[in-house]
């Protein structure tokens, strides 16, 4: 009996430490990401306020928190996530809506609503970057240089492991340029079960090359350990191995398709008061602006970006390797959110059942 | 147990001197010898029950309950039934085959506009297009667009979307309007209700859930075989091998058993990979090029190589101690008799081990059967088994209910081939190192 | 395994051939294990020998993955190392923290496991135990059953009672580690107990001790061994294990395996190499203390080793 006494004790000394500060779970994509956010929200947020932020990795924080949330056991209390996911938590009744009104205005005054690009705020989210899903090939195990986004498709002419996320979105509309469909013409042709067919028929024809990849840090370790030749990969992860790391890393901006990140609060998240400081905090005009010095993402607002200059190590001009900008745009895709919203059920459905044939 | 009476002074045994001389043998306090052993041995066997049954309750609330929640699962799924009302009363009061009429679809409507404030659209599409792939968006456009809606409901509904009036959606919602159904254990079989009710196959394009248990199978047969291969000659050194050198021996199977199972995978990773130490050790050597690097990870080789390696020491232990106690003398009285030494394998010592090859077996092809982590790691997309299909729906596309069923099938073979293990070698003799 | 000095030519050649296989099989068994334990101190980010290793030359070799075991996750790692660095290790280092974690979970699911395990194993080596051999089946079923279908279904249960609400934490992974390793004491328990000697028990009853004192000072003296083997299986399986900690862990607690397999699926670098060097010398030393309280055992049980 003394026993078991003082284990309940040790362990409701542990609850007692687990419980006393205060602090948030904050859920992100991991790797250079999540650290270029750790160091442009995370401290100075603890340092402003004392409230400690934990960040905890995942490969698409959209699915666990919808697990935690149906599960009626959330832990998380802000997540990152993309902006069809946004809208589609959203439209289940699974995150909280933020209040646009909380949001700081701009330095010189411009109310948050007007400040961040269209599109950036929605009910339930405010974004932080704008990023892209891009073809990203190793220099050393590449002859030549692959120039768009057929070349990715295209074995015979660059052979090697092609490495592709693991989930439909991107790859449908990736397979759909590559085989000749002009970018804004490719949601339309999704919409018709033809335009899936062709998708999946012109990813049948590299099926047996490809190296699948889940979180996001993966594409770059692949390409610099040769284990594939081209991979698809977040920009700003290549941007880092290529920069900080030094990797022969080449990103080809053909064909690249734009997304929003965006910040967002599951439903019961235990410190809900502290998540919405959070968010606003992180992305007023500054904070954005900050960590594009840490990777290649966009800032969600027009004010940032006059400030954004350098990569932190002090020589690199950013402007050159966002997403946004012109020259790395002429065939860029913008992720069309209202179609994911209502087909990335049925679509990974059907690529799963693809992938296991 | 007559043994233990002594220290129970209620049941001493009263000697019989000057006793009754006739009838039954009585204790001291007059009831019969026979009812007191009787009691003595229940409460003995109440005693080593109440010493089990701590454990025993343990393993029912943390183990048993959550299997029984997962066989709950497998066939509960109220999401529909618990935000669709209307429809669900509609279905009530109206048996199956009835056409569906204005009633039908105002009710509808009634329930779409609830999704919209209930906000549950998705979660009741969610359900609908487990059954009828490409229907969710069909209900969270339509709680969407549910407010405009003017009656006549039919007609705004088919215009909203001719799909509203597709009989196999109206099979699909009646079956779901009931919480519980038996239509996840027919997704897990690759099988489905078509309008009519009928059990067909689904789609060619999204049979995936038979061929993966046909390949767990094969692949664990496969594997469990190359473990008897593997395991044969070194249990049999082994088990002929004076003590002193078997024991040393012996530390090379165990080791791998002690050493964690994560670390076993990271090293197969680090040899496999292509650009790893066994393609590297070969392009040295000249046995391949540079450019002809044999992909062995990320597909069924990997899985194969690495499970081999991981469960080989389960087939090698049993070998070995039913080895161990193979007399000799056998052979050698064979070889005396002529055989030649592969006769006196094949019809002396073989035989002699077959028990010890059912248990190894049985084993190995148990945990392969049920395995998660190496192939999730070296598996790729082409060498992952079932259980990988089970965490995908719990973690990713989160079909509970279907992870459930799938999880409830390989639950029912592992049991039948645990009960064939207990049948013919004993759980007791389970034995560890 | 003396060849019998009638053997013929043919029969000597299978022989030596016999033992090659064998010696490929040992091989087979063991290099993978060993290989990582060279390669965790190399000097480059990769997986396999460079020149340099392959020259015994220290350059080639670092301790920079077991450094960076200490320093992953830190506040600031780069300060210098006095005692505020090391406090920065103990509470943000995810290595360390992981392990810390590992250990609670271990602990107290091996005393829960043992606990339990070895009060029923108790029962069930009686003679006189009802239903033996069912319940066995029952409280082995934890092993044989697939991690997999455990772990689903503990997923349902646990967010079903809403255990992460109790404030107790890991109290659901503790659980059921401890759940996962009762098939491993009981086995070993009962083992012991097979060649237990209840005379011996009787002999004490005889003496005047009653049932209490039999057991602490007869009883458990002889089995401890098994005990502590058991203790030591069912700590190493919760130690090792992942799948429950993904399905039903909260997010932020992490153990090794899970940082193990975080690390592994991610960014697979040297450093779970060291890691995984650690727990092999981890793992040694658990297997010599099993095979040392083994022979302990069966000297005190008197029973003469095989």
């Amino acid at each position: 009996m003394k026993k078991i006494l003082i284990l309940s004790t040790a362990i409701a000394g542990l609850a007692a430490v687990a419980a006393s500060a205060e602090e948030i779970n904050v859920m992100s994509w991991g790797g250079a990401y999540t650290k270029s956010q750790v160091e442009a929200y995370g401290k100075p947020f603890t340092k402003e306020t004392g409230i400690k932020v934990n960040w905890i990795d995942a490969d698409n924080p959209a699915t666990p928190i919808k697990a935690q949330v149906e599960a009626g056991n959330v832990s998380i209390d802000v997540a990152d996530v993309e902006y069809s996911d946004a809208v589609r938590l959203c439209d289940e009744g699974l995150l909280e809506e933020i209040d646009h009104a909380m949001l700081p205005p701009a330095p010189d005054g411009t109310p948050a609503e007007e400040d961040f690009i269209p599109g950036a705020l929605t009910d339930c989210g405010v974004a932080n970057i704008v990023w892209s899903t891009v073809v990203a090939y190793n220099k050393e195990n590449v002859d030549g240089a692959p120039q768009s986004i057929a070349d990715f498709f295209d074995t015979e002419k660059f052979p090697g492991k092609r490495g592709l996320r693991k989930s439909a979105k991107a790859n449908l509309e990736m397979a759909l340029m590559a085989d000749g469909v002009p970018a804004d013409q490719v949601y339309d042709l999704l919409n018709t079960p033809e335009g899936v067919e062709r998708a999946f028929r012109k990813l049948d024809t590299i099926k047996d090359d490809i190296v699948w990849w889940e979180a996001g840090a993966q594409p770059p370790q692949l390409l610099a350990d040769g284990e594939v030749v081209m991979s698809t990969a977040y920009n700003g992860r290549i941007f880092n191995a290529a920069v900080s790391e030094g990797q022969p890393l080449e990103i080809m901006w053909d064909g690249q398709i734009l997304d929003f990140d965006l910040f967002v609060i599951p439903k019961g998240a235990p410190n809900k008061e502290n998540a919405m400081k959070f968010v606003a905090f992180a992305t007023d005009t500054k904070r954005l602006a900050d960590q594009a010095s840490w990777i290649s993402y966009g800032p969600a607002r027009k004010s940032s970006s006059a400030l954004v200059g350098k990569f932190m190590d002090g020589k690199t001009d950013m402007g050159p390797h966002m997403p946004t900008a012109p020259e790395n745009m002429k065939n860029a895709l913008v992720n069309d959110y209202e179609f994911w919203v209502d087909h990335d059920a049925e679509l990974n459905e059907r690529f799963n059942a693809w992938l296991a044939q | 147990m007559t043994k233990e009476l002594p220290a129970d002074p209620h049941v001493a045994v009263v000697a019989t001197a000057g006793g009754v001389e006739d009838g039954p043998l009585t204790m001291a306090d007059g009831t019969s010898l026979k009812s007191a052993m009787a009691r003595a041995q229940f409460r003995a066997r109440l005693r080593a029950f109440l010493l089990v049954l701590p454990l025993l309750a343990f393993v029912v609330i943390t183990f048993i309950m959550p299997i029984g929640e997962l066989l709950k699962r497998s066939v509960y799924s109220p999401n529909f039934h618990d935000n669709m009302p209307n429809l669900v009363a509609w279905f009530a009061k109206h048996p199956p085959g009835t056409e569906p009429d204005e009633s039908a679809y105002a009710a509808l409507v009634a329930d779409l506009r609830l999704l919209k404030k209930t906000k549950k659209a998705g979660l009741v599409g969610t359900r609908v297009n487990y059954e009828l792939p490409g229907s969710r968006s069909l209900f969270t456009k339509g709680a969407r667009k549910a407010k405009k809606l003017e009656p006549p409901y039919r007609e705004a509904l088919l215009k909203l979307d001719p799909k509203w009036g597709d009989p196999a959606l109206w099979q699909v919602m009646r079956a779901a309007a009931s919480p519980y159904t038996m239509n996840f254990y027919l997704a897990a079989l690759d099988l489905k209700r078509d309008p009519s009710g009928k059990i067909v196959p689904v789609e060619e394009n999204r049979r995936i859930y038979k061929m993966l248990f046909a390949r767990t199978l094969a692949l664990s047969l496969l594997i469990t075989f190359l473990t008897l291969i593997l395991a044969y000659p070194i249990a049999h050194l082994l088990a002929t091998l004076p003590l002193s050198k078997s024991n040393l021996l012996m530390i090379l199977v165990l080791l791998p058993f002690w050493t964690s199972l994560l670390v076993r995978t990271t090293s197969w990773m680090v040899l496999l990979q292509s650009q790893g130490v066994i393609n590297d050790a070969l392009v040295a050597l000249g046995i391949i090029g540079d450019d002809g690097r044999i992909q062995m990870m990320y597909n069924k080789t990997g899985t194969v190589i690495a499970m081999t390696h991981i469960l080989l020491p389960f087939m090698v232990l049993p070998l070995y101690s039913v080895m161990r106690t193979i007399n000799p003398s056998y052979v050698r009285a064979a070889r005396n008799l002529g055989a030649t030494s592969w006769t006196a394998f094949r019809r002396i010592y073989f035989p002699q081990t077959v028990p010890g090859i059912g248990a190894g077996a049985l084993l190995v092809f148990i945990l392969a059967v049920g395995y998660y982590i190496t192939p999730a790691l070296v598996g790729g997309s082409d060498g992952t088994l079932i259980s990988n299909l089970i965490a995908f729906h719990i973690q990713k596309s989160l079909n509970w209910s279907l992870a459930a069923a799938l999880a409830a099938l390989l639950l029912t073979g592992i049991l039948i081939l645990y009960w064939l293990y207990d049948k013919l070698v004993g759980i007791d003799n389970l034995k560890l190192g | 395994m003396a060849l019998p000095n009638y053997a013929s030519p043919l029969e000597r050649i299978w022989h030596y051939t016999y033992l090659v296989i064998c010696a490929l099989i040992f091989l087979f068994l063991i290099a993978p294990i060993l290989v990582v334990i060279p390669l965790s101190f190399n000097a480059e980010p990769y997986f396999t020998f460079t020149p340099k290793m392959l020259a015994l030359d220290p350059e080639g070799y670092s301790l920079r993955w077991y450094d960076k075991l200490l320093t992953f996750g830190m506040i600031d790692p780069d300060a210098p190392r006095d005692l505020a660095w090391w406090a920065d290790v103990w509470e943000n280092s995810k290595w360390v923290n992981a392990a810390k974690n590992s250990f609670i979970i271990g602990i107290f699911a091996t005393i829960l496991a043992t606990g339990f395990g070895t009060l029923a194993a108790l029962g069930l080596s009686r003679p006189e135990m009802p239903f033996r051999r069912a319940i066995m089946a029952i409280l082995i079923s934890p092993m044989i059953v697939p991690i997999i279908i455990t772990a689903t279904g503990l997923f349902f249960f646990y967010s079903k009672i809403q255990i992460s609400h109790w404030g107790i934490p890991y109290l659901g992974i503790i659980l059921a580690h401890a759940t996962l390793g009762i098939p491993f004491v009981i086995i070993t328990v009962t083992a012991t107990l097979v060649g237990f000697d209840h005379s011996l028990n009787r002999a004490a009853a005889n003496l005047g001790a009653d049932p209490r004192t039999t057991f602490f000072r007869v009883t458990m003296p002889l089995i401890l061994p098994g005990v502590i083997s058991g203790a030591l299986f069912a700590f190493v399986t919760s130690f090792d294990e992942v799948v429950v900690v993904l399905f039903v862990g909260a997010l932020d607690e992490q153990t090794i395996p899970r940082q193990m397999w975080n690390g592994i699926r991610e960014q697979i670098s040297p450093a779970i190499l060291a890691v995984a060097t650690i727990l092999v010398i981890v793992s040694i030393a658990l297997l010599t203390t099993v095979e040392l309280l083994r022979r302990r055992s069966e000297r005190l049980r008197g029973v003469s080793p095989r």
